[in-house]
This record gives C-alpha cells, sequence and structure tokens, in this order.
C-alpha cells in the first residue's frame, strides 16, 4: 500500500527539474523530502498532485497507474507554501469547501469541521475571513482544509517557511501531532530545514538538482549520508570541509594541523581525502584548532559561529547565547572520531563515526 | 499645529473641489425652472426670489408644447448601454480569464500581444471607426437600429472590460485555481466557484466603465443613427434649434446624468458594506 514514482522526469528547456525519481512513499508514515531551493521538491509535489504539465514518467497508487487522472479526480490534498485560502470565504466555508465538493451531508460536514477546528486551535473562528487571520491561523486553516477530506495522499510544500521562527517551532510541534493522527494517509512534507525533517519525518529523502540523492530513516541519512553535498543538506549549520591527507601515523590538514586518526578510518587505504565534522561536535574545550571569528548568528538557545582557521572555513554550533566579537581568537577540539572522511574527488563517504561513539 | 494646518488644507481642497464638482449642477437645477427671460434676463440663482420658476423645461421634455420627445431615446439608451455592456462584461470576463490563465501562441503573437491588441482598439481615435463601422452597418442593414448600434457599442467597450479583467485576475494567486482543483473542481468549476466570486470587485469597476463611456458616447449615436432610433446624446442637442432653450437642456442634462448617479450610488453602498473589502490579500 505506497505511493510509488517510477522514472519521473521533467525536462525544461534541456534543463532538468527532476530527473528519474524513483520513490515508494508508504501509507502511514511522514516522508520528509529535504533540499535546497530549487532541488526540485514543489515539482515532485507537484508532478504527484497532477498540476505539472509535460512529466515523463509514472505515479502508481496502490499499484494502479494513475498518471492520467487530472488534478480533481485525483484523491490529493495540499498545502502550499503561501498561505493560499479561498479568499471569499469564512474560515467554515473554507475548510467545508472541498467536502462539499463530494456533495456530503450538511451535518457530516457541521460535524467534521468543528472537530478539525478543534485540533487546530481554530474554534470560535469560523465566521472569519482569511484576510482577518494572521500568518499562522491562515496557514492552520489551509491545513485544516487538507485534513478534513481524509484525502488519500497529503502533501505539504515548507508550509511553515514563511512564518517567524517562534510559530515555526510552536506549529512544527502542532503539525507533527496532527499528522500523526491520520495513520493511513500518504503523507510527503518538504522542507529545507534539516531539524524539521528529522522532527517530522518517519523517512528521509534528500534531494539536489532534481535528482534523490539519499533515502532512509533520519538516523541513517542523519549518521551516513552518502556523500559531502547529502550531508551539506541534512546539516544545519553545515558540515565543515577540509582538504587533508590520511596516513599511518594520522591526519594532516591545511595549514600544518594534524590529529589522530579514530578507529573507524582504520581500512582506509592512505591518501587525500576531505574531513568533514559537525558543527555542534566541536568542543570548545580543546586546543585542536585556532581560529578567528568571522561571523555570529544566535537562532533561539545555540549560538553559531563561523571562524576563519588555517586549514578553512569552520562552523562551530554551541548551546546557549554567547556574544563573540569580530575577530576574536578561538580555540576548539577536533574529536577525530567525529570526523566524517570523503572521497576526495566524488565527496562520496568513505567512511563515517562510529554509531554512538562519542 | 502643524497637524491642525494639514487638516485645514486638506477640508479646503475638499471643500474646493466640491464647489467645482457641483456648482454646473445647480446651475443647470435652477436654469431648468427657468424661462426665457429668467434666462436672458441676466445671472440670476435663487428661485422665487430673483426670478419666478416655471416647469416649462420640464414639460418641453415629455412632449409639451414643443412636441419634443425625450422618453424614447431615453429607453432607447438604456437598453443599447446596458446590453452593450453587459455583454462586454461576460465577454471581457471570459477573454480576460482565458488570457490570465492559459498560454496562447499563434506565430508570434502570445498573451500580451492579444492584451496590447485589446487595449490598442482604445488608442485610435473613434473618428477613425467611422467610415467602416457606417459601411459595415449598411452592408448589415443595421444602420439606425439598437442591434447596429449594440454591435458597436461592443468593440468599444469590450477592450476596457478585458482591460481591467486581465489585470484583476493576474493579482489572484493561480495557487487558487490549482487549490479549487485539488479540491475537486474541475477547471470551470474553479473559475466560477472561486475566481468569479473573488472578481467581483473588478466586474463591478468594469462594468461601471463600460456603462459610463456607452452611456456617454455621442459621436457613434451621431453618425450611424438617423431618425428610428435616437439615443439621449443626440436626442439632447437636437433640442438646440434657433433659440437654444437652456431650460429644456438643463433638465434633460440632469435626467440624463440620473441613471449613472443612481448606479454610482447603489456600487457605493455595496463596496462600503465590506463584502468587497479586503476580499484579496
Amino acid at each position: 500500500m505506497s505511493l510509488e514514482t517510477i522514472d519521473l522526469t521533467l525536462m525544461c528547456e534541456a534543463v532538468p527539474h527532476l530527473q528519474d525519481i524513483n520513490a515508494v512513499f508508504e501509507r502511514g508514515r511522514l516522508t520528509a523530502v529535504i533540499g535546497r531551493t530549487l532541488a526540485g521538491k514543489t515539482t515532485l509535489l507537484r508532478s504527484i498532485a497532477g498540476l505539472q504539465e509535460r512529466i515523463e514518467g509514472r505515479l502508481e497508487l496502490d499499484g494502479r497507474n494513475f498518471s492520467a487522472l487530472p488534478p480533481w479526480k485525483r484523491d490529493v490534498a495540499m498545502v502550499y507554501q503561501q498561505f493560499i485560502n479561498y479568499p471569499h470565504l469564512n474560515v467554515y466555508e473554507n475548510i467545508a469547501f472541498p467536502l462539499r465538493r463530494k456533495h456530503q451531508a450538511d451535518d457530516v460536514i457541521r460535524r467534521k469541521v468543528e472537530q478539525i477546528l478543534t485540533m487546530v486551535g481554530l474554534s470560535g473562528f469560523e465566521t472569519r475571513k482569511p484576510s482577518e487571520l494572521s500568518g499562522g491561523q491562515q496557514q492552520r486553516v489551509a491545513l485544516a482544509r487538507a485534513l478534513c477530506r481524509e484525502a488519500d495522499i497529503l502533501l505539504l510544500d515548507e508550509p511553515l517557511v514563511n512564518l517567524d521562527y517562534k510559530l515555526r517551532e510552536q506549529l512544527r510541534e502542532e503539525f507533527r501531532d496532527l499528522l500523526v493522527a491520520r495513520t493511513d494517509a500518504i503523507v510527503i512534507y518538504t522542507t529545507t530545514e534539516p531539524a524539521e525533517a528529522m522532527l517530522l519525518g518517519d523517512r528521509v529523502v534528500v534531494m539536489h538538482e532534481g535528482r534523490i540523492l539519499q533515502a532512509g530513516s533520519p538516523a541513517e541519512v542523519f549518521d551516513r549520508p552518502v556523500s559531502e553535498v547529502v550531508a551539506g543538506i541534512v546539516n544545519d549549520p553545515p558540515m565543515s570541509l577540509f582538504p587533508g591527507a590520511l596516513d599511518g601515523r594520522g591526519i594532516a590538514l591545511e595549514g600544518g594541523i594534524s590529529i589522530e586518526a579514530a578507529p573507524h578510518m582504520a581500512g582506509l587505504p592512505p591518501g587525500r581525502y576531505r574531513f568533514g565534522i559537525r558543527a555542534g561536535e566541536l568542543r570548545m574545550d580543546g586546543n585542536t584548532l585556532r581560529g578567528r571569528v568571522v561571523f555570529t548568528e544566535v537562532s533561539g538557545s545555540e549560538t553559531s559561529l563561523y571562524l576563519e582557521t588555517p586549514c578553512g572555513a569552520l562552523a562551530v554550533q554551541r548551546e546557549g547565547v554567547h556574544v563573540y566579537p569580530h575577530g576574536a581568537l578561538v580555540h576548539v577540539g577536533l574529536p577525530a572520531h567525529r570526523v566524517f572522511v570523503f572521497d576526495s574527488g566524488t565527496g562520496a563517504l568513505v567512511a563515517a563515526p562510529l554509531a554512538g561513539a562519542n | 499645529m502643524t497637524g491642525n494646518l494639514y487638516r485645514i488644507l486638506k477640508y479646503a481642497a475638499v471643500v474646493l473641489w466640491s464647489v467645482f464638482v457641483v456648482t454646473p449642477f445647480l446651475w443647470a437645477l435652477t436654469t431648468s425652472f427657468k424661462t426665457i427671460n429668467g434666462v436672458t434676463g441676466g445671472a440670476t440663482y435663487i428661485p422665487w426670489l430673483q426670478y419666478k420658476p416655471s416647469l416649462d423645461g420640464w414639460h418641453n421634455l415629455f412632449g409639451g408644447s414643443s412636441g419634443i420627445d425625450i422618453v424614447h431615446p431615453y429607453i432607447n439608451s438604456i437598453i443599447v448601454t446596458a446590453s452593450a455592456s453587459l455583454i462586454s462584461i461576460v465577454l471581457g470576463t471570459l477573454a480576460a480569464y482565458g488570457l490570465s490563465r492559459f498560454d496562447y501562441r499563434v506565430g508570434i503573437v502570445k498573451n500580451g500581444d492579444l492584451v496590447f491588441f485589446f487595449i490598442s482598439q482604445r488608442i485610435m481615435p473613434p473618428v477613425v471607426l467611422a467610415i467602416p463601422f457606417f459601411l459595415m452597418l449598411q452592408w448589415l442593414h443595421l444602420l439606425d437600429t439598437r442591434l447596429g448600434l449594440v454591435l458597436v457599442y461592443i468593440v468599444l467597450l469590450l477592450p476596457i472590460a478585458v482591460w481591467i479583467m486581465v489585470d484583476f485576475f493576474n493579482n489572484i494567486p493561480r495557487q487558487i485555481n490549482e487549490m479549487a482543483m485539488l479540491d475537486g473542481c474541475t477547471p470551470l468549476g474553479a473559475f466560477v466557484r472561486v475566481i468569479l466570486p473573488n472578481s467581483l470587485p473588478g466586474i463591478i469597476v468594469a462594468g461601471m466603465f463600460c456603462l459610463v463611456f456607452g452611456w456617454n458616447d455621442f459621436f457613434f449615436a451621431f453618425t450611424l443613427t438617423f431618425t428610428n432610433v435616437q439615443l439621449l446624446p443626440t436626442a439632447i442637442v437636437s433640442l438646440n434649434s434657433s433659440v437654444t432653450p437652456w431650460w429644456s437642456l438643463s433638465a434633460a442634462a440632469l435626467i440624463s446624468v440620473a441613471p449613472l448617479v443612481l448606479v454610482a450610488f447603489l456600487v457605493e453602498r455595496f463596496l462600503s458594506r465590506g463584502t468587497l473589502a479586503g476580499a484579496i490579500r
């Protein structure tokens, strides 16, 4: 019981927007599609909804090809990045709209709409027009309309991206609870934010330049990104990468910095690699690297530092709010057992830190 | 202090403009109750005090002593303007929706060129069209008929309707169409159930423009009709004979603006009820 995309391809004037997308989206699971802007996430959702023209390939729902069905005959609900509601209808009628198209009885509609309004926390707002609501409330109305239909396929296209930080975190939690309740539907959620994908997704699909680079559980994708590109997409702040050489004695980075090798690198032939480290795994008490602060960013309760070090640019994340003046000298420890090793040519992962080795 | 000054200046400007706009109407109103002596005897404004009011001007219009008939041109004008406006709005809305939502391409001609083609119909002076229209209506045996005038007015009004509505539809996000389709509407259903209700303000504005342009046209009403079908503007001008009957002209002018004033009031009531305000973010 699943939705399957087979060789889905979209070329626009020789530029591939989607390229050979083969993916299975299972019923009762939430799949988070993560990728940067223009990775093809929206195009993929629009293809599934039937809104994208000139698509090659096939879509199968439970083994049945439905590529030829027009949007209004597919059972697909969608929540857009922009808060799209029917401007002329009040909240109640907005949510009832798809139910009315299915000719459901008035009392059934009333019961369903009231129920969903309670779930999204908008009871009492029935007679408001969308323009009289805040952005977060508008997006809740859009979600309520999509949920209320009990559609086979529920698509959410970066639904939280246009909201402010605080509201985004709050709605992220709410959305998870609401979406988990829909156990029989195929739910696909696109995002650019790793935290969102990891929190929401039972499964994570990583897209880049119209292709799927990796698919798996959040832990798989996060702990064993198949390439530098995937590691870059699923880490925020991005994973720092340094070119260097590995030999029997250890790792020699540029700028004369050397660190010892960790057990997970044991089987690797000596040679040149690129070494990656997550911002959260650098220690502020160590003394492997010295760098000057280029840029500091505080988001919520975490501080991200961007350093210029002898071996390249480095992103460091610290718990709590810290203030560093521009140009301040910072010492960081580079724990070798948390270092990813990528092929210096192809960028493919050759060794990942052992799970649980902290 | 500056705030007060600003308010005083603002209201002064409003009052000045109101005087400018309203005075001609007041003047027409007093004149319509004058007789020939009242008009020629110098400028007078206040009835009973400065001149003796009379209903002659109004009597004349409705087949009084002079036998002028304003009722038939009035009905003709209403029929011709209303039908031409209605047809233009319906066709214009449909055309504009197509131009806004679908991509057409005939050779090098694309949507934007088609829209410009519509607007270009209003760029050339109407005089250019007079002779072609005359010949075409003659060939169709539609000269001096209401149908002929309706056809000509559609040519004049349709571009206005298309132009306003294209702009309006372009401001309604395409995602609303898509969402309506995902919610179970066919493309036509999405247009009728979602796009049309949201374009009501635009349709009303376009309708107002059509009514005003159609109602006020003198040139085509004058060149394409003779005796059978007279429209209000030509009828009013034809009141003018060796002696200009200012009192009748004034009365005619007043009743000729009445329908548009009425429509404007209705629309204003409708708009201020808030049904349309803020319909689109």
